[in-house]
């Protein structure tokens, strides 16, 4: 996961979703006119400042000559930037913002953040996530599964490990239980907030195997950063195998081990 | 005011006597410029202290393998002597790091930067510059100053409230705001006192300059800095209400158990968090936002008028293109209010906004071109002195430049996925406000404290207070363009404990060590401020060879300024006009 320091721009290594190299693309293209700019204009400056610096018998001109073509570094700037947004911004943040990939043909999984915790929640072979109701919400059942919902039988549910199959698109539904979260994995050159009361989405379609890091990006409490989450990039039969195992560890016979489905007491608690 | 030009109203006030009423509670706007001067300057101190105690923290974040607590460093001694518990060995309590966070980005922009550029320039120099007397509602004036430091004091004060200062970052974003400890409440409540105390001052300003301008100075004889201040006042009065009135629906959430910005069933405590519910957490990023961003202007386009009056002085020439720097200050003013947006491409607005407001702000990137072209281009032909003030104003167009550049790819939606949140944006704003307007204001310190105590800041010591400003500045904020670019999140307390950000954690050390190195640098300049009260170089009228009118009084000024009312004949900056016998011709000398 800790990638070797190399130039790269100084972007994290490897770029490792389907639409990261277009987002490298534009940041490299951007710090380069910036540059370019900057060199322009500080190359200028210096020029000025040697050729214009008070001096016996220099007298500074009472004139301002060029005062209409100064605005020709405004323009082009204009020009270029409606340029970007035409070629760039409308045609990315359209397809990674405005738009996720057929539901049908992508991986389904919902994201309960908390303080200062992932929950993830897979659908199971029924394709069918169970209904969750903040009501049912205890210690062991961080995501309010409802039991008596026949969806819900089948359902992973993981805290801060997130399992995705390699080249296929993964959407996360996302909601929080508390206050606003962000997740953040620097990899997929990707974020979005996640704001409780309503369903943020985002989707990725990863093209690197691999276990990247989740952070959370927005400013939590006093545990913002150890909300630290994994997800690991493994192929579609490698991922068909931890999803089975997961079924097999929630079984109810089997409820005690280690990153087991949360038990659901049968009777709530007078509270 | 019985005339378009007439300053009945201003001389409604005599000349106090008494210490208390010409020092303390005056209502003279010399004195309440200066109260705002020294006022902000020490709360800029206050900020950067807790900065300091922040560096610290996140150049060494956790104990090195041969850490021993029977042997701590001196530093280390002293940080757990003065904060046993929220700094246990020299190492931070997250808690305390989100509340000198949330306190840092508070005190800096509400306290500092804004009381220092509008408040304290705006006072002392706006009326000198148009010939008035004193401001149009001179108590109104004292009451803003009173205002503003009872709100600044409250915001301290949070400190001392059960659970400690606010920790939910400077944007006090809901629902963690709404569930954070009673610092939320003073911080809410500071921030309506502060606000009022704006509102009250952009009312003056705007009548003032409207109103009470000297004979024969007509708009398009204003002084750049006169016409930034009236852009920033206006901004204030529109857009501070919002967050007014959005500081005090959060104010409710907090106290009367309203759910503005609650939605149904948060849990919070492991429990259902006791609301109706039916808000919307995002409301409050529109409403703060919608001040937020023209702040960002209040706090950049006053420093600007600084340097564009530094600069036609010390080039001996007009400013280049006087009619392009207004009307961009102007076309700024008017974009601000739609950009506010691009702070919340991810927040979960709708995400076809995102492309309208990519436009409105790489829009408002045109006048900021057009400014810095226009400063740029009045050094052609220029006959430059080197001097305190100018070098402060020099340094600001390579510096600023860096933090309008960096906002491209922050605005642009599409990098902004990756940059978002992450220190590249910490590096780009304090490119525009530290390096960039507090360069302005400390450059505006050493061009106008003549006029104010009629004595100049020794040169010697500014140009080394100059240099262990710019340098060590550029060491603390460059440095997080690269860390952000490689993804570091903002506002962590202990960046290290995710592995991603350890590549590039070795920059936070340097940052710490420039960051110290920053704070020792601004001796020499308090020791300046001190010393040429009464030791510095008799300045007289017009220290500078100047042309705007507040060189046409004494320095300081007496009260009620000028001895006649003096009269414009020109334009601001007559430098340099051929067959003239000086090489600056003032405004109110009649040919």
């Amino acid at each position: 996961m800790r990638e070797e320091w190399g130039f790269h721009w100084g972007l994290p290594q490897p770029a490792a979703s389907s639409y990261a190299g277009d987002i490298d693309f534009l940041l490299i293209l951007l710090h380069v006119v910036m540059v370019a700019l900057y060199v322009i204009g500080v190359a200028l400056f210096v020029v000025f400042l040697v050729k214009y610096r008070a001096r016996d018998g220099h007298r500074a001109s009472y004139t301002n000559p060029g005062e209409s073509a100064s605005f020709l570094p405004a323009g082009l700037v204009l020009a270029f930037e409606i340029w970007l947004i035409l070629a760039f911004e409308v045609p990315i943040w359209g397809a990674v913002k405005k738009s996720t990939p057929p539901p049908a043909e992508s991986l389904n999984v919902k994201l309960i953040a908390q303080q200062f915790a992932w929950n993830f929640q897979y659908p199971g072979p029924d394709g069918q996530f169970g209904r969750r109701s903040a009501a049912l919400v205890t210690a062991e059942n961080a995501i309010g599964l409802d039991p008596d919902d026949p969806a819900s039988k089948d359902d992973i549910v993981t805290i801060n490990q997130l399992h995705v199959p390699l080249g296929k698109p993964t959407i996360l539904g996302m909601t929080s239980k508390d206050v606003i979260h962000d997740f953040q994995v620097v990899n997929f050159r990707n974020k979005q907030d996640i704001v409780p009361g309503m369903e943020t989405v985002l989707w990725f379609e990863p093209t690197v195997a691999g276990k990247f890091e989740i952070g959370c990006a927005q400013l939590c409490g006093l545990g913002h950063t150890k909300m630290v989450g994994q997800v690991t990039i493994e192929t579609e039969s490698e991922f068909e195998e931890w999803k089975k195992q997961q079924v097999a560890d929630a079984s109810p016979s089997d409820t005690g081990t280690a990153d087991a489905r949360p038990v659901i007491p049968a009777v709530d608690s007078h509270s | 005011m019985t005339d378009a030009h007439g300053h009945a109203g201003a001389h409604a006030h005599a000349e106090p006597q008494g210490f208390i009423w010409k020092y303390v509670f005056s209502v003279d706007h010399k004195v309440i410029g200066i109260q705002y001067l020294v006022t902000s300057l020490v709360f800029l101190l206050i900020g950067f202290s807790m900065m300091l105690l922040m560096r610290w923290q996140l150049a060494i974040p956790t104990p090195p393998d041969d850490f021993d607590p029977e042997k701590l460093s001196l530093i280390r001694s002293f940080l757990n002597w003065l904060f046993p518990e929220s700094m246990p060995y020299g190492f931070m309590d997250p808690v305390f790091y989100n509340q000198l966070g949330a306190m840092h980005g508070t005190i800096m922009v509400f306290l500092g930067i804004v009381p220092l550029g509008v408040a304290a320039f705006g006072n002392y120099v706006m009326p000198l510059q148009i010939g008035a007397p004193d401001m149009a509602f001179p108590r109104l004036n004292m009451a803003s100053y009173w205002t503003f430091l009872v709100g600044g004091i409250v915001l301290l004060a949070s400190f001392l409230a059960p659970g400690g200062a606010p920790q939910s970052g400077w944007t006090s974003y809901a629902p963690l705001s709404v569930v954070a400890p009673a610092g939320q409440t003073y911080w809410l409540i500071g921030m309506v006192i502060i606000i009022t105390s704006s509102l009250f001052g952009a009312i003056n300003f705007i009548v003032t300059m409207l109103n009470m301008r000297a004979k024969g100075l007509t708009m398009g004889r204003l002084p750049v800095f006169c016409w930034a201040q009236l852009v920033t006042a206006v901004l204030l009065l529109l857009a501070f209400p919002v967050l007014e009135a959005g500081a005090i629906l959060q104010l409710l959430d907090r106290v009367a158990g309203t759910s503005f910005y609650i939605p149904k069933d948060l849990i919070y405590g492991s429990t259902v968090f006791p609301r109706a519910g039916g808000g919307n957490p995002i409301l409050w990023q529109h409403l703060f936002w919608f001040l937020a961003h023209p702040e960002v202007y209040v706090l950049l386009l006053p420093p600007m008028g600084i340097i564009a009056e530094i600069i036609a002085t010390n080039t001996r020439k007009p400013l280049f293109g006087y009619r392009e720097l207004v009307g961009s200050m102007l076309l700024i003013g008017v974009l601000s209010f739609i950009v506010w947006a691009h702070h919340m491409f991810l927040s979960g607005m709708r995400t076809s906004l995102a492309s309208l407001f990519v436009t409105t702000t790489l829009t408002i990137s045109v006048p900021a071109v057009a400014i810095l072209t226009c400063l740029l281009m009045s050094l052609r032909g220029a006959s430059i002195r080197f001097n305190t003030p100018m070098l402060f104003a020099l340094a600001f167009l390579p510096m600023f430049a860096i933090g309008g550049l960096t906002g491209l790819p922050l605005g642009f939606a599409p990098t902004d996925l990756h940059l978002h949140d992450t220190y590249y944006v910490i590096g780009h704003f304090h490119y525009v406000v530290a390096p960039g307007s507090l360069i302005a204001l400390l450059g505006g310190t050493y061009y106008w404290y003549p006029k104010m105590f009629g004595r100049r800041m020794s040169e010697k010591l500014g140009k080394i207070h100059f240099w262990m400003t710019v340098i060590p500045m550029n060491f603390v904020f460059f440095p997080m363009l690269i860390q952000g670019m490689y993804g570091m999140q903002r506002r962590l307390a202990v960046p290290v404990e995710q592995s991603h950000n350890l590549p590039v954690q070795g920059w936070s050390l340097i940052i710490g060590i420039a960051a110290a190195t920053l704070f020792v640098g601004q001796i020499p300049f308090i020791i300046n401020f001190f010393w040429s009260l009464r030791s510095g170089e008799a300045a007289g009228e017009n220290p500078w060879n100047a042309t705007t009118l507040e060189w046409a009084c004494p320095s300081p000024p007496p009260h009620g300024n000028f001895a006649t009312e003096p009269e414009v004949f020109r334009g601001p900056y007559e430098y340099s006009v051929p067959g003239h016998k000086t090489d600056y011709w003032p405004q109110d000398e009649a040919a």
